[in-house]
């Protein structure tokens, strides 16, 4: 469709080749961020912004766990494996690239540590859990966290701030493919199986 | 947004069911949010109070010529409807009290101006440059007339100034009056585009959805005390004889480069149907409202005009690489439909008008100011009003675009591009203009009816 929604005398030549940006990401990057987790306080709806770095953006939550909780911690990775098995988009909303859960042991006292890389700025992603969470019905892993709001699912701006009292700012990230969305890799691997396809169909 | 007149026969004027289904209460609610009703003048009064029995008195002697969603539905020969509201400074000089007060969320406490870096108002449009006093601490109510025509803004524009000269310590910060600009069989703004294509409907309000709008909304969306999309309302302000069947308000001054635009357009566009694709694709719908998803090549006025089907469409299914509706343009940004994530509770009512007198085509722009002076009404500002502004008029990555902003609304400063897909290669117009200037604006909380008798007795102890 819409082939010819060129206006007349439009011309059909391709545009210049883009110079290279802050998003190009042919040239791998580091950022350093210096210990507030960002270069300028600018503000968000629920507080600082962080800034997108060549590692997309981010979370690394570290927080305590209620005590006797570990196995219960533990169980919802095969909760979560479960759910994604059933219904691969579930987490789509989030736009992630990855999701890394660790539990350890400082003295007496277990840590969860919740890692995730995605794509949309930090406040509108923990909106989106929150929204999820609820519309799937399940419970989250940070009940079982020290200080977390018991009203979450009614007191969003509850479950940002605790989000937001956890957060650990990296110091450094790295992109070895700097600023690529999880939707451009996504579209660049389909359209490389497209072009495997054409070149089968040409033998 | 756009202008006030309301042509007849649009769906969207209320009808308060008569079968007693509905747990709205019609009575108590301000009919700003719930009807639309046929103005074709309005005049915003912006006020301070130096005295709070002052305001009080004043609110006491206005109660009653507020309008209730139950009267202005029931009323089709009504001349003239009025809205108050108030910024959460005016509630404290109201005389509210501190644990009242502190029960309002963050954002509605600090107000616009000082989240407006959170909302992408920078720039010129920064409150540093706002008109009309916008900006203080000590802008406190709002008062909304539409008027049928202009003789009736006058007359009541004269009755609330002996009202005012009655009720010492409470003083005019700025006013605004609002006219509906030609032609006026439509509802359109400066640039030309028919407006209010896409309005969500509230369930128990009596009104269909058009097709294509998805269905209607839990009254909570909109008015604090019901049920919203996710359930029983929470975090509500207290007491409940304050919040109840209240709505938040984002109110947006926002001037129009009509000069600007249409140099754009000429720039852009070497013929009138050139220019009118450019104009199409900067908003998603031709001028006519014809949206580009039905009809990507050529306009349609007549399915523009068409309430059964101007609003009848999807993004994701129908047009998902954006050749008919690039992904970048106004309408994709403002309702993405079915390519966002609880977009339920995200949905607004707009409303509110054209000021300022039209350009007519051809004039050479003339330096007035013209634009929108439009209400953004919402339960949570920071969910639907404030991520509206914050993710999807100004976040440069919105839909992986990299380095774009709502090409009508959004933030602009000649740095930021807008890409039209089309085969076989896409067109991308670099450095788009700033086509709209923010002037000023306010968070308000607009009361149910025993809520403002609650304000005026309130304070009467303290």
């Amino acid at each position: 469709m819409a082939t010819s929604t060129l206006p007349k005398g439009e011309s059909l030549k391709p545009q210049p080749v883009e110079a290279p940006t802050m998003a190009d990401w042919t040239q791998p990057r580091a950022m350093a961020i210096p210990k507030e987790g960002y270069f300028q306080l600018q503000n968000g709806r629920y507080g600082a912004v962080y800034p997108r770095t060549p590692a997309c953006h981010g979370f690394t939550i570290i927080a305590k766990i209620k005590p006797g909780r570990e196995e219960t911690i533990r169980a919802y990775g095969k909760t979560i494996e479960n759910a994604i098995d059933d219904l691969p988009d579930a987490l789509a909303t989030l736009k992630l690239h990855y999701l890394r859960w660790v539990l350890f042991d400082i003295g007496k006292d277990t840590y969860f540590m919740y890692q995730g890389i995605f794509d949309t700025d930090f406040d509108k992603y923990t909106e989106d859990a929150v929204a999820l969470f609820k519309s799937l019905g399940v419970n989250t892993v940070f009940e079982n966290l020290e200080g977390f709001p018991e009203d979450w699912k009614t007191n969003a701006a509850a479950f940002v701030k605790f989000v937001r009292e956890h957060q650990c700012p990296s110091f450094l990230e790295y992109g070895e493919y700097p600023y690529v969305t999880a939707d451009e890799i996504k579209k660049a691997l389909k359209l490389k199986a497209a072009f495997s396809n054409m070149l089968d169909l040409m033998q | 947004m756009g202008t006030i007149e309301q042509p007849p026969g649009i769906p969207g004027v209320l009808i308060e069911p008569t079968d007693g289904r509905s747990s709205l209460e019609f009575d108590d609610i301000q009919h700003f949010l719930m009807s639309r009703p046929p103005a074709r003048a309005a005049r915003y009064e912006f006020l301070t109070f130096s005295s709070g029995s002052g305001g009080r008195a004043w609110l006491s002697g206005l109660i009653d010529k507020v309008g209730t969603a139950k009267a202005v539905g029931a009323n089709v020969s009504a001349a003239r409807w009025v809205t108050v509201g108030f910024t959460w400074n005016g509630l404290r000089a109201l005389g509210l009290s501190d644990a009242s007060l502190a029960t309002f969320p963050e954002e509605f406490r600090q107000g616009m101006a000082a989240r407006a870096d959170i909302l992408g108002i920078t720039g010129t449009n920064d409150p540093n440059h706002w008109v009309g006093g916008l900006a203080n601490a000590n802008l406190h109510a709002i008062v909304i007339l539409f008027a049928r025509d202009v003789a009736e803004r006058e007359r009541c524009r004269e009755e609330h100034k002996k009202h005012l000269k009655e009720c010492a310590g409470v003083e005019l910060l700025s006013t605004l009056d609002l006219e509906a600009i030609p032609p006026f069989d439509y509802a359109h703004e400066h640039f030309g585009y028919r407006d209010r294509l896409s309005q969500p409907v509230i369930e128990g309000t009596g009104v269909e959805p058009t097709p294509g709008s998805g269905p209607a909304l839990k009254a909570g969306e909109f008015f604090l005390g019901y049920p919203d999309e996710e359930g029983p309302p929470a975090s509500l302000p207290q007491p409940q004889a304050l919040s109840r069947n209240g709505s938040y308000v984002a109110y947006l001054r926002m001037e129009e480069h009509v000069g600007a635009f249409r140099d754009f357009l000429q720039q852009h566009g070497k013929t009138p149907e050139e220019q009118e694709w450019v104009a199409a694709k900067l908003m998603g719908r031709w001028r006519s409202g014809a949206p580009l998803v039905l009809t990507p090549e050529k306009d349609d006025p007549e399915l523009g005009a068409d309430y059964s089907r101007n609003n009848d469409f999807n993004f994701a299914t129908m047009d998902p690489h954006g050749y008919g509706c690039p992904l970048g343009s106004h309408i994709r940004r403002m309702n993405p439909r079915d390519t966002a994530a609880n977009m339920n509770r995200r949905k607004m009512i707009r409303r509110g008008g054209t000021y300022g007198p039209e350009l007519p085509e051809g004039a050479p722009d003339d330096g007035v100011e013209r634009g929108i002076a439009a209400f953004v009404g919402c339960a949570s500002l920071v969910r639907q009003f404030e991520f509206a502004m914050n993710v999807w008029a100004n976040d440069p990555n919105f839909h992986e675009l990299g380095n774009e902003r709502d090409p009508i609304f959004g933030t602009q400063d000649g740095s930021y591009d807008l890409t039209i897909p089309k085969r076989p290669i896409r067109k991308k117009i670099r450095g788009i203009p700033a086509f709209t200037t923010i002037r000023g604006g306010a968070y308000f909380f607009l009361p149910g009816i025993k809520a403002l008798h609650y304000l005026v007795n309130e304070g009467k102890g303290g």
